[in-house]
């Protein structure tokens, strides 16, 4: 019952054409037989319908129906976020897709056409092998893990939501749409109401998984809204790294991600969660982050934007427990016709907690680069800090940066410091590059990169090295 | 046609007592004013009437307690009841300047050092709005005449920090106010000192201070206000501030409204080519202040220092708004907002650096620094940038911290009571932006005013 015109559309994009390096790669689309389909739009039916294929509980498909009349009824946030929000056509959306496959176990299991998809995006043989061990995400639904094996002898559970929910509804109702709450803005909303796939991952008391957790998400059908659930619960002194990196294809009408991430560590726990965002240009990326740390717990958010038309992501900590710990590390590129509005948000709820936010942005050509940040610290607490640093690159004379913190600090027991600069690259720089025989191209690459390595380097060995070569992507063409 | 019936869903009114009758009456008293003047507050009532009051999800309120935000129960001041003597607690600070004026209830009540003849004569000019208006009346004003300056520069730049309502109603309802005009070349040895005083329960004054200085000039303005009593009063003032090529101006406003009062301060100033504004406001008075400050850094060279110190105590909110607007290559502005809080203040410090395609080479900075004293006080910054050049250099730091417990600690142990020790933290917090001011007799006349403020205060406002 598809009508989806997710032809074979191999076209070469030459917005930005460098030598040697391929820029269709990324642009790929094939034709997946879509075994469930909910149309375009959202309303009663399509929810009813997406509860439905997911043979979903009463109590979640209730959820999911009052999370449609929150998104009704909440206005776009235009007062304070860009106006660029109102290209969204939410009747054009699909909402739902699913190939129907169950989630498999072995690569040989994947189908054909989908290793293709891998193919495509260049991961080389030697990277596949390591890559057997991810939990791959295709469309709405989990179409491949394996690493599940491994980590279930330590009695991690690692799942997709609707698995998840049904599954095991007594680990994970009780901190499903906790963290977030449904209401919470209009994007978690309709991610509350048309939600599917994502991952649900609970581990136990004192278990620490060695591997990284990874998903990959991928967009592939033409207007296809792609809606996970992520709920990360750590249990006491336990500790987990979850990844997600996503290449999106390029289409030519707007497509729509919103996701939202939840992370639950309890006592002692520690949870980083990384993401390297490049969705093509035309995405809207609207996602919705938050962890809850409790007592002495530790969240760290690693995130970076390279991809989408407009992402606005806000990875935010509620350090809820004595003296825990949030971090958000933030990397964010805009090119051309790109806005990425970023940030995070600390929200102090014990005493002694402390907040570490480190943002950098490099905006090129005409691409725009926001910080956004909440610092709260309410009254009656004592010996909160927080420290924030945003540094913007402006790589182009008509390249934009803005920075937009909030801070509130009651009671005098705190030590709260924001620090923020705009620069652009020393021309001295590129003049001492170019003079040991780098083009100027080769040149600005290579000092944007050195402008963002600290914080490149707390991303694992493969995220950094695909980092670098997006980056370097990105420069290309920049100059001259 | 009344339109006092038209409420804000709140419940508060659009207009209050300023209605079309109140606006009427205030024309009736402006008969010999030019035809711009007039047509200009005609406009201004329009507009005042028309615009809503702020609302919550208004993002140049964020943070502010807008439901205290009202014009209900005020109405335009009636002449002072009494005559009120002059304020005199600067004359014993050696400052000797050039010229006053004082206003009371918006109207000019005296001026006790009137502008020497050679200044005059040299074609400085201090006087009241009020006169500038009577004078150029008559006719087409003269290019370079006050009448065609006050034109010129009165309210011209565009509310840009969303107190536009609130600058309507000012410009309906201004009565009188300072114009202060510095020709080419002259320099001023003493500053210009300006006082405008409120008195009586439920009056509203609309002080205005036009600065103008010309290529090279050089002038300093002391702008004051307070109330003669301790009664409620709105109070929206305004000041221009133009310093044309190669100028220089300093403005220090010091804000010392009674603690019953809501307060508007809207500051505007334009820097023209290798001119040096700096400004720095004292803010110690008034129940809620919100103070919004422009520089328009218009042509290369231009610097503006945007300074201001706040002591904010009792249940009293200060929110200030500043911008800083780069328009020209080559333009410098430095802000330094230093608060300290006691009791269970609230301030709020919102700043914008906006750096304009074509205006590379900037050199922004802006600084907020929140001293809080107290549990109970509440401190929020939202120091943000936008910045459409790449060649520039713009910074901003926000920091909100209590008193280093070592210093406490050590002045403690050298026998100081808390009190006075708070005081003496508090004044080595203020002295890196007292520091700026390059002129010694500003400078203790300032710490004084802050000293004296200190003095009455803790006995008088915070419980032991």
């Amino acid at each position: 019952m598809s009508n989806l015109n997710a032809t074979d559309t191999l076209e070469t994009v030459a917005a930005n054409p460098v030598e040697g390096i391929d820029q269709s790669s990324g642009n790929f689309s094939y034709d997946v037989k879509y075994e469930f389909d909910a149309g375009t739009g959202i309303n009663e039916r399509v929810v009813d319908y997406i509860s439905g294929v997911k043979k979903e509980a009463a109590w979640l498909r209730e959820f999911r129906q009052n999370a449609l009349k929150t998104f009704q009824a909440k206005p776009l946030p235009t007062h304070w976020a860009t106006r660029d929000l109102e290209a969204i056509n939410f009747d054009k959306i699909r909402y739902y897709l699913s190939s129907g496959q169950k989630p498999k176990r072995t690569w040989d299991e994947v189908p054909d056409d989908i290793k293709r998809t891998f193919e495509r995006l260049g991961i080389p043989e030697q990277e596949r092998k390591f890559l057997a061990g991810v939990e791959a995400q295709f469309d709405s639904e989990a179409a491949y893990s394996n690493i599940k094996e491994a980590v279930s002898k330590q009695g991690v559970i690692f799942v997709n939501s609707t698995e998840g929910l049904r599954e095991h509804p007594e680990i994970f109702r009780k901190w499903f749409g906790k963290v977030i709450p449904t209401g919470d803005n209009k994007f978690s909303a309709l991610n509350s109401a048309a939600f599917s796939g994502g991952s649900f991952i609970y581990v136990p008391p004192g278990v620490k998984v060695s591997h990284p957790l990874q998903a990959y998400f991928r967009i592939n059908a033409e207007n296809f809204g792609q809606f996970e659930r992520t709920l990360i619960i750590c249990d006491e002194g336990s500790e987990v790294t979850y990844m997600e990196g996503c290449t999106a294809p390029k289409f030519s009408t707007s497509t729509l991600h919103s996701a939202v991430v939840e992370l639950v560590a309890l006592k002692g726990a520690k949870i980083q969660y990384i993401t390297v965002q490049n969705w093509a240009s035309n995405v809207f990326n609207l996602v919705t982050k938050r962890g809850l740390a409790h007592e002495e717990a530790e969240i760290k958010w690693i995130d970076c934007n390279i991809g989408s038309r407009l992402t606005m992501k806000y990875p935010g900590v509620v350090l809820k427990g004595r003296k825990a710990r949030g971090e958000v590390i933030s990397i964010a590129l805009a090119n051309d016709g790109q806005h990425q509005d970023t940030g995070a948000k600390m929200i102090h709820a014990a005493d002694e907690t402390t907040s570490t936010i480190v943002a950098k942005s490099i905006s090129v050509g005409q691409g725009r680069s926001t910080y956004r940040g909440v610092v709260h610290i309410p009254r009656h607490l004592k010996g909160c800090k927080n420290n924030t640093e945003c540094d913007a690159l402006l790589i182009n004379s008509n390249s934009r940066t803005d920075t937009y913190p909030a801070i509130t600090v009651r009671g005098d027991r705190h030590a709260v410091q924001h620090e923020a600069s705009v620069s652009k690259v020393s021309e001295e720089q590129i003049f001492y590059l170019q003079q040991r025989g780098l083009t100027e191209g080769q040149a600005m690459s290579l000092s944007v990169n050195g402008f963002i390595n600290d914080l490149a380097r707390q991303f694992p060995m493969e995220y950094s090295v695909e980092l670098k070569r997006l980056i370097d992507l990105e420069m290309e063409g920049s100059v001259g | 046609m009344s339109q006092a019936s038209v409420s804000h869903p709140a419940g508060k009114s659009l207009i209050g007592n300023f209605t079309e009758d109140a606006f009427a009456a205030h024309l009736a008293s402006h008969a010999g004013a030019p035809a711009w003047w007039l047509e200009r507050k005609r406009e201004a009532y329009a507009r005042f009437a028309a615009l809503p009051l702020p609302s919550r999800t208004d993002e140049p309120w964020r943070f502010s307690a807008i439901g205290a935000l009202t014009v209900d129960g005020f109405r335009v001041a009636a002449p002072a009841s009494a005559q009120v003597p002059a304020p005199d607690d600067l004359s014993d600070l050696d400052l000797a300047p050039v010229a006053t004026l004082d206003f009371l209830n918006n109207r000019l009540a005296g001026s006790a050092v009137a502008l020497p003849a050679e200044l005059a004569a040299q074609g400085v000019v201090v006087v009241p709005l009020s006169q500038v208006l009577a004078s150029s009346a008559a006719g087409a004003a003269a290019p370079g005449s006050a009448g065609e300056v006050l034109r010129k520069h009165f309210m011209a730049q565009a509310q840009r920090l969303a107190s536009d309502k609130f600058a309507a109603l000012h410009t309906a309802f201004v009565g009188d106010g300072a114009f202060v005009y510095v020709p080419r070349g002259v320099e001023l040895a003493g500053p210009i000192v300006i006082s405008h005083r409120a008195q009586g329960d439920g009056t509203a004054v609309f002080p205005h201070t036009l600065i103008v200085a010309e290529e090279n000039a050089r002038v300093t303005v002391i702008d004051r206000f307070a109330s003669v009593d301790g009664a409620a009063q709105l109070a929206i003032g305004a000041n221009d501030l133009y310093a044309g090529h190669g100028s220089q101006v300093t403005y220090i406003g010091v804000q010392d409204w009674s603690r019953s009062t809501l307060s508007f301060q809207l500051n505007s100033t334009v820097v023209r080519r290798d001119a040096r504004v700096q400004s720095l406001n004292l803010h110690l008075g008034a129940r809620q202040a919100r103070h919004e400050s422009m520089s328009q850094l218009q042509a290369p060279g231009a610097f503006s220092e945007m300074l201001a110190l706040t002591i904010a105590d009792g249940e009293r909110e200060f929110d200030q708004r500043t911008l800083q607007l780069h328009q020209a290559p080559n333009t410098k502005s430095d802000l330094l907002y230093k608060n300290a809080l006691l009791d269970r203040a609230r301030t709020i410090f919102s700043g914008l650096i906006i750096v304009d395609p074509d205006a590379q080479k900037t050199d922004a900075y802006q600084s907020n620094r929140n001293l809080i004293l107290s549990e109970d006080a509440e401190a929020n910054s939202l120091p943000g940038l936008e910045i459409q050049a790449n060649d520039v250099r713009c910074t901003h730091g926000a920091t909100t911290a209590r008193i280093d417990p070592e210093q406490a600690y050590y002045l403690k142990s050298r026998g100081i009571p808390p009190a006075q020790a708070e005081e003496l933290l508090i004044f080595g917090f203020f002295e890196e932006v007292l520091d700026r001011l390059q002129n010694a007799e500003l400078h203790a006349a300032l710490t004084a005013l802050i000293r004296a403020k200190f003095k009455v205060q803790p006995s008088q406002v915070r419980p032991a």
